[in-house]
């Protein structure tokens, strides 16, 4: 049993207090975050009241929820109504949200105590949180390395067990990569799935919330508190949200297994190959058919991802204009001073290099070359997928082609950080769901993450197939040792 | 296409996108940018004749809403993250120039 699943029965219970749990996480971060840079803020004193009246609701014959007194981060792109909510950007360095986001309202009505915000890189762009204005964050196995990105605080700080749980997003990865290499479980859900009405937008045809913890029945047990249709976002779907955590006993005889030689080519390290390969065999040795598949346009999958995001964003960025919000020049020469002189000073060097790489794709002379001919690419890969779950049921592949790297080593060299992403922008650009989770370690001690994919809206098979692999495996319940006595 | 970025490109990108970028910046984003999009240009070595472009994983389109009213955020609200606020309004500087004016 996770121990989301564990504070919230007993709290429920009454063997355990919310604010004991909250407590206890506080002491944590406390403790370890120093050395981490996982949260970027902390309401200890909010959290305390909001534990203390679950408590007390509890006591007098209330259930607190689901989630009752379970202690969660947030990353910081996810809008919250106390504290300011950063994207790890200077431009909203003060930035205090009016309202909150969809997740924020669901987490809080089912009994959940927030009590953080979470490191990310600015405006959720990298693949290994050191973007970020406010310092990169490290990851708990190997305190030189990176705890990849962009969704690197929420991901060490569950990997630590600061808190049970946390929130991430993923527009190419962000949830899953940082999951793999943090050592943790982490779901990019369906396109739609999860509502981002209050979610800061990066790439709005890619983005999704999700739910990261120590394992797949805690992630269950998070995905349907904060699934379903929400009227504010209007790509959310109106489609019944299943009972996950009911759905994880499906066992995994009869599961088709998709392996596409194109996830395991040229590139990846031989160690993530090896433990993704002994995980694959795991699952057939529980039951689980294994099936070849073709993905003939996996190879275009970054060149196609990096337009159509780079595009997005610098549409989505546009807002940022120093008027209604954030951060202003302080001498404007005139109006359209105020603009770029404001987005000059205060965006960091990744978020403009995407701006102008997305500007120039949708320019005057260039979009057809590179704008539509990527959302045509977009098409073949996402029927490429569609052949796919014809003949299976999942497609397991590596989350990443290496370990956690040392922070600064693809620092100065974007193209590199852009490839690093290799294996996980194909689930966005298709909107389908992908989970990551924990399948070994490297020589050296480093977690290597095993990503299963799946069809639109049928999270309930991959979180069951991770389950039951979990069940047969406990690579998930390690600790980082820097990390183990907290 | 024209993979190669030169600083007057960089230059316009940056002004398009109404970005202040310095002369250093702009060395930097010429080569950085142009690698990039080098990379992308391996997309053109696919067919793509006749297919349709996805610009969204859902097949949906127009979505409503009921007409429903709520209430609107009081004034001071919306003010609250403003660079600068004169009374119940955002304070920028003068749009028109005098002659235009």
């Amino acid at each position: 049993m996770g121990a989301i699943i564990d504070i919230s029965r007993g709290v429920r219970a009454g063997v355990q207090s919310a604010e004991g749990a909250v407590r206890a996480a506080l002491d944590r971060v406390h403790k370890a975050n120093h050395s981490l840079n996982a949260l970027l803020a902390c309401d200890a004193d909010r959290a305390l009241e909001r534990a203390r009246a679950l408590d007390a609701a509890r006591v007098a014959g209330h259930d607190p929820g689901p989630l009752a007194g379970v202690p969660l981060a947030l990353k910081d792109n996810i809008c919250t109504p106390f504290g300011i909510t950063t994207c790890g950007s200077r431009i909203l360095g003060t930035f205090a949200s009016q309202y909150a986001a969809h997740v924020v309202e669901r987490l809080e009505f089912a009994g959940a105590v927030i009590i953080g915000k979470t490191n990310l890189d600015e405006f959720a762009m990298g693949s290994s949180t050191e973007n970020s204005a406010f310092s990169p964050t490290r990851n708990p196995w190997d305190l030189a390395r990176v705890a990849g990105g962009s969704s690197g605080g929420s991901c060490a700080a569950v990997a630590a067990r600061l808190v049970p749980g946390a929130l991430g997003s993923d527009t190419g990865g962000s949830i899953r990569q940082p999951a793999s290499f943090c050592g943790v479980t982490g779901l990019k859900p369906t396109y739609g799935r999860v509502s981002r009405f209050g979610l800061v937008a990066f790439g709005s045809s890619l983005d999704q919330i999700g739910p990261i913890a120590e394992d797949a029945g805690d992630v269950a047990l998070l995905l349907k508190v904060i699934a379903g249709h929400d009227a504010r976002d209007s790509t959310s779907v109106d489609v019944p949200v299943p009972d996950y955590l009911a759905a994880l006993d499906r066992p995994l005889a009869g599961l088709r297994v998709g392996v596409s030689e194109e996830y395991f080519g040229e590139g990846l390290d031989s160690e993530v190959r090896r433990a993704v390969e002994v995980a694959i065999a795991e699952l057939e040795r529980g039951g689980a058919v294994v099936v070849p598949v073709h993905l003939p346009h996996m190879k275009y999958a970054i060149a196609c991802y990096y337009i159509v995001a780079t595009a997005e964003a610098s549409s989505n960025l546009a807002r940022f204009d120093g008027v209604h919000y954030g951060h202003r020049t302080e001498n404007p020469r005139d109006f359209m001073d105020v603009y770029a002189a404001s987005r000059g000073e205060a965006f960091g060097p990744e978020v403009k290099r995407r701006i102008m790489l997305g500007t120039y794709v949708l320019s005057s002379g260039y979009y057809d070359a590179y704008y539509l001919k990527a959302l045509k690419v977009r098409t073949l890969i996402r029927r490429d997928f569609e052949r796919a779950f014809e003949q299976v049921d999942v497609i397991a592949s590596p989350v990443a082609p290496s370990p956690a790297f040392l922070v600064g080593e693809k620092a100065v060299d974007p193209l590199a950080m852009y490839l690093s992403d290799v294996y996980s922008v194909s689930a966005n650009l298709a909107g389908i769901p992908a989970v990551s989770l924990p399948c070994g370690f490297t020589a050296a001690g480093l977690p290597i993450g095993m990503q299963l994919m799946g069809r639109m809206m049928d999270e309930g098979t991959l979180l069951a197939a991770a389950h039951q692999y979990q069940l047969r495996t406990d690579h998930h319940r390690q600790r980082p040792p820097a990390f183990a006595e907290l | 296409m024209a993979a190669n970025l030169d600083a007057a490109a960089v230059r316009h990108v940056a002004h398009l996108a109404r970005l202040n970028i310095s002369d250093a910046e702009v060395a930097l984003y010429a080569e950085q940018l142009s690698r990039v999009l080098g990379y992308m240009e391996q997309l053109g070595e696919l067919a793509t004749d006749g297919i349709a472009p996805t610009a969204h994983p859902l097949p949906v389109v127009n979505v409503f809403r009921d007409d429903v009213p709520v209430e609107p955020w009081d004034p001071q609200r919306a003010l609250q993250n403003a660079p600068q606020r004169q009374g119940a309004f955002f304070r920028v500087p003068k749009v028109l120039d005098q002659d235009s004016a």
